[in-house]
């Protein structure tokens, strides 16, 4: 057995040991997006752990399955961060780990207004096999995953990416817009990139019971993204971009459920991109390891 | 492989960074006490505007609010103000005379922007009707129609 594919068995059961061994306490009500952000962040000292995967269709190549765990942590009510390990598998050739990303989101301001403005910063380090699409930037298209992993996992990518993150809610609806800027470390133009989304609770009010299926645990949307290209060609020239129904549902036992079937919109995209996701939130990690540590209790 | 190990000793670092934020700079003694009782906490629903504080609640005869307000409340706000709103070290009573004869409008404005300084976070995620619900509930938690309670509107 390949150190990756311990390290995958590993994990998984890590992964699961941790989601199934607290118990339920609060019950996460998020927004359906898998690309785009809205201005919520984390609740403080609560960890959220969640595993997503991207299903995609490659014409030139070998269709692929990539994954990614997230550790998203609420530090304070006004910063959250995160962590991602992301992985691939490409049907016909092979699996690997293709790096990690470490995310901050920073709100910007005290009160809830109109427009609320999160200013996110991020820094990967990833190798060109990562096929986890959880953004698309620049000139970003399908055609740069079609070489064999062999040859992709060679090329390193260290990057800061830098967001603008916009968001409201009004009249149940959410709205979001995304500005991605991302700056390869080593000596690459700028890239631009943007994410757009809205979404709403099947219903609004709360019902007096408890229940799995009720309209409002289910919340619908759309989100749309793409590539802006570079400093030096911005624009939409050789650029890929996607149209993206999304739902998410929130049980009551702390699970959110996510499903997003994305169309590439233009030759440069691909075809058809799936997506789903899991996740779980544990209250009060924060207190826990402090607790664990010897701290305040 | 080297990848990896420097992808678990960022995790590792993460996590110490990020709990260690979340701690209180000072020791404190050990203690499972609800927070001790201080009227500026509660502070922040006075910094509710006019208009907001006079926004009657939609939902005040609304059957099945409370009921609802209570899931929600288990939901979203026991973690932190207890499983009957009677405080933790996290968050503070929400049964002290501040908070029930505060007009419905307040504490759906405290609810909608949070107070992310002081840990309280934005629960404007939450649709409007369910902030209503639980506005409805923590009215009902000091008794029956509070006199600060503005009535219903008229359909």
């Amino acid at each position: 057995m390949s150190s990756i594919c311990r390290f995958g068995v590993l994990g998984s059961f890590f992964l699961c040991l941790v989601l199934f061994s607290f118990p339920p306490a609060t019950s996460a009500q998020e927004n359906p997006y898998i690309v785009a952000y809205d201005h919520y962040l984390e609740e403080p000292g609560n960890l959220e752990i969640e595993y997503f995967s991207t299903f995609g269709t490659q014409r030139g190549g070998n269709d692929f399955h990539a994954f990614w765990v997230e550790f998203e942590y609420g530090a304070t009510a006004w910063w959250t961060t995160e962590f991602y390990l992301d992985g691939q598998t490409t049907f016909g050739d092979s699996t690997l780990f293709t790096g990690y990303r470490w995310e901050n989101r920073f709100r910007l301001l005290k009160q809830e207004h109109f427009i609320n403005p999160v200013l996110y910063v991020e820094y990967e380090h990833t190798s060109g096999a990562d096929k986890i699409l959880k953004e698309v930037e620049g000139h970003d298209v399908e055609s740069d995953y079609e070489e064999p992993n062999a040859l992709l996992r060679k090329e390193h990518d260290q990057e800061m990416e830098l967001k603008l993150l916009l968001s409201g809610t009004h009249k149940g609806w959410n709205f979001v817009e995304n500005t991605i800027a991302t700056k390869n470390l080593s000596n690459v133009p700028w890239e631009f990139g943007y994410a757009l989304g809205a979404s709403r609770p099947l219903a609004l009010k709360a019902s007096a019971k408890r229940c799995s299926f009720c309209r409002q645990n289910f919340i619908a949307g759309v989100e749309m993204y793409g590539g802006l290209g570079d400093r030096y060609s911005f624009g939409l020239n050789n650029t890929s971009h996607y149209l993206a129904p999304v739902v998410a549902w929130n049980l009551p036992s702390d699970w959110t459920l996510r499903l997003s079937a994305g169309f590439g919109l233009n030759d440069q995209s691909h075809r058809f991109l799936l997506r789903w996701g899991v996740s779980r939130e544990v209250p009060g990690f924060g207190s826990m390891v402090s607790r664990f540590f010897g701290g305040r209790k | 492989m080297k990848a990896l190990i420097g992808a678990l000793g960022v995790a590792a670092g993460f996590l110490a960074l990020s709990v260690a934020f979340a701690q209180p700079q000072k020791p404190e003694k050990v203690s499972t006490a609800p927070m001790a009782y201080d009227p500026a906490i509660y502070a922040e629903l006075g910094k509710a505007p006019e208009k907001a504080r006079n926004r009657p609640n939609p939902l005040q005869n609304d059957p099945d609010a409370v009921a609802a307000g209570a899931i929600l409340f288990e939901q979203h706000c026991a973690e932190c103000h207890g499983d009957v709103a009677e405080g933790t070290r996290k968050g503070p009573s929400l049964l002290v005379p501040e908070v029930q004869n505060a007009p419905p409008g307040a504490i759906f404005w405290l609810l909608t922007n949070g107070v992310v300084r002081k840990k309280m976070p934005v629960w404007s995620k939450l649709p409007e009707p369910q902030r209503w619900q639980l506005v409805r509930y923590i009215k009902s938690l000091g008794g029956p129609a509070a006199p600060a309670e503005s009535p219903a509107p008229k359909p």
